[in-house]
């Protein structure tokens, strides 16, 4: 395979990672808490896709529109209902709330859809390519979802730095007792947190349905592929975590070039080569 | 393993400070069995006002005896019962094992693992790498197993004690990962397809069935007693008292000289090691090994968490406790599927909201029991000039 062509892959199979990457980013930023059940989320909300589109009979675009206020909504509920609660000076309750929640949505997925291998059409789309000139094809839709992933961080760097509530979500994130005294309630700010995080990994969840098959049990390794991307770009950095998405996919370019079994090893080897030579990250941004 | 001076005298040790219920409650005496350590400074010294340090309870003495008749009518088994039961209390075995160990590293070293499973899979792995490629015995093997668990596990500790927290979670995953991968790219390791022993080798154990059941069964129990034991021992060691510190207060016991990082790489390599003599004895027991089967993640690691988490993260008793009633809940949702896990995860959810020390910690919050006694507590001798003091 041509450089260039694995290099391209790589960059925009990294707007995937990315993309799951945001939500697992922003609620380490601000609540200081990892989402083990940031996978099995990405897969649940492709399943709610799925039997969106099913009963509706309307695109995967189009049950965005569903999906996505659907998922922010819970991520509020989720947040407020059950994740506040376990927020404290032990990093165990969170740890094992969320562990605990990652392995009850995966076996009612198994219970409720089974065991199949599931796939979201979206028609031709999903084999347009672009020629460009020296042989080398894009593919449509992976361009689509790197266009997603850098829209969607720069509508979460306006967010963040821009507005009145992303002055909030910084401030809780640097001192929260402080924020709490200003008049900031910190258990609706975690929440809106979650709601928005969660919507993030909905489209994402959506975007890799139709890009790759799913099943109950793809949540893990999709967990595993953020966290790498996080790490790689750097804990609380959110360009960083483009950067670390594209390193991770074309390390898995890399490999897959070298046979199919050598994809997810590359990005694995890629990882922790990056974690004992530069620990922080490429671009270090939160102190833990 | 060199003890930390521990301070005699007025100069009480934090925890002498927080005791309640039977802890008050204590004998006289202490049990020549549960709490003497054959320390140095036994000898009986003279105070102006008297205590003594005691670290066994009453419950807790009669519990080791309750103990011993459990283990004489355990190892007694083979003699009157079948292959059934036999078969379970074996794999209950390993599973306490492998939930004391996990319960060592998160509950009190705070490492929160959640890729044990590399060391089960390692240790498997490496069981049947010895004697199919070296033909050293299968029992030879076992140790072997731990040893090379243990020496992976430096390097690995290098890497993923980088990451903090969750982080250090997933991280733990990661590495698990790679191994489960690497093995899978090894043609004479079976590939991704798996690994069978050769009858030769199983035959080596002992000649006959029976006989292998028997055998395997008591290496089962044994397993499961050392570890428990190994476990107790580091707790109430030197190790054992700077992760209290480091439990309740990393920074603040760091301050007071604890070596955090030092003491945290030692639990992780001991419990590696551990692990992967637990795991070379799993698939020597199942005969067959696979990438996909060694270093499955909820066999290993997800259930294990839950007995621990269920039964009572940070206490011994709690693996126990926990291991127990996923056993009953297993038997009990069998023709269920995997509701059985939807329970148990619910089921940990609710403890860790409501009572993060779990189902033993709250028995010993409401009974004042303690099993296995690490606390060190002051007994105030009345009315004595003198007394006993220990560590």
């Amino acid at each position: 395979m041509n450089v260039m062509t694995i290099l391209i892959q790589g960059t925009l199979l990294g707007g995937l990672y990315a993309l799951f990457a945001i939500g697992l980013s922003l609620t380490f930023g601000i609540m200081r808490v990892v989402n083990i059940a940031h996978g099995d989320l990405i897969t649940l909300a492709a399943f709610a896709a799925l039997v969106v589109t099913d009963t509706l009979a309307i695109s995967p675009f189009v049950a965005l529109g569903v999906v996505v206020p659907l998922f922010f909504a819970l991520g509020y509920l989720l947040q407020r209902g059950l994740l506040n609660r376990t927020l404290g000076d032990s990093i165990l309750p969170p740890l094992l709330v969320t562990f605990g929640l990652s392995v009850i949505i995966q076996n009612v997925l198994l219970e409720v859809f089974g065991a199949n291998i599931r796939r979201l059409p979206v028609g031709n789309l999903e084999t347009a390519s672009l020629q460009l000139p020296a042989g080398i094809a894009i593919g449509v839709f992976p361009l689509i979802v790197f266009a997603a992933a850098l829209i969607c961080l720069g509508a979460l760097q306006y967010l963040l730095y821009r507005t009145r509530l992303g002055r909030a979500f910084r401030a809780t994130s640097d001192d929260p007792e402080t924020a709490e005294l200003m008049g900031i309630d910190n258990r609706h700010l975690y929440a809106l947190a979650m709601g928005i995080a969660l919507a993030f990994t909905a489209l994402a969840g959506v975007l890799f349905a139709i890009r790759t098959t799913f099943d109950p049990a793809s949540g893990p390794i999709r967990l595993i592929f953020a966290f790498e991307a996080v790490i790689i770009g750097g804990l609380g950095s959110l360009w960083g975590t483009l950067l670390g998405g594209v390193v991770l996919g074309i390390a898995q370019s890399i490999g897959a070039a070298i046979s199919l079994e050598w994809q997810i090893l590359a990005g694995h080897i890629a990882f922790m080569i990056i974690l004992v030579l530069k620990p922080d990250g490429l671009f270090p941004r939160t102190q833990d | 393993m060199s003890r930390l001076p521990e301070p005699t005298g007025s100069t009480g040790l934090p925890e002498q400070t927080h005791s309640a219920g039977s802890r008050t409650r204590s004998d006289q005496h202490e049990s020549a069995t549960s709490s003497d350590r054959g320390d140095q400074g036994d000898s009986p010294t003279l105070r102006p006002m008297s205590y003594r340090v005691a670290r066994s309870t009453r419950s807790s003495r009669l519990f080791s005896a309750a103990l011993g008749v459990l283990l004489i009518t355990l190892i007694s088994l083979p003699w009157w019962a079948d292959n059934g039961p036999m078969r379970l209390i074996a794999e209950m075995a390993y599973f306490l094992a492998l939930a004391q160990l996990w319960n060592l590293l998160a509950g009190y070293a705070g490492l929160v693992s959640v890729g044990q499973q590399a060391f089960v899979g390692l240790g498997g792995y490496t069981l049947f790498a010895l004697t199919d490629w070296y033909g050293v015995h299968p029992l030879w093997a076992l140790a072997l197993a731990g040893l090379m668990a243990a020496l992976v596990s430096v390097p690995v500790a290098l890497a993923v004690f980088r990451l903090r927290g969750a982080y250090f979670a997933v991280g733990t995953w990661v590495v698990a990962e790679i191994f489960q991968l690497f093995v899978a790219q090894v043609p004479r390791l079976g590939g991704g397809s798996g690994y069978s022993l050769t009858p030769a080798i199983v035959r080596s154990i002992a000649a006959d069935r029976g006989t292998r059941d028997q055998v395997l069964y008591w290496i089962a129990l044994a397993l499961a007693v050392a570890v428990t034991a190994a476990v107790y021992a580091v707790l109430r060691s030197r190790h054992g008292l700077a992760l209290t510190a480091i439990r309740d207060s990393e920074r603040a016991s760091r301050s007071l000289g604890v070596d955090t990082w030092r003491t945290k790489l030692f639990i992780y390599v001991v419990t590696a090691g551990c692990t992967g003599v637990i795991g070379a004895f799993i698939f020597l027991l199942k005969l067959r090994i696979s990438p996909a089967s060694g270093f499955d993640v909820n066999d290993w690691t997800v259930v294990v968490i839950f007995m621990v988490v269920i039964g009572g993260i940070g206490t011994m008793e709690g693996p126990i406790v926990g291991m127990l009633l996923y056993f009953g809940l297993r038997e009990w949702l069998a023709d269920y599927g995997s509701w059985y896990l939807i329970l148990l995860g619910a089921v940990a959810v609710v403890v860790m909201l409501r009572a993060q020390r779990g189902l033993w910690g709250w028995v010993e919050s409401r009974f004042g029991l303690s099993l296995f006694p690490i606390r060190r507590q002051l007994v105030i001798l009345p009315g004595t000039g003198q007394g006993e003091s220990r560590e």
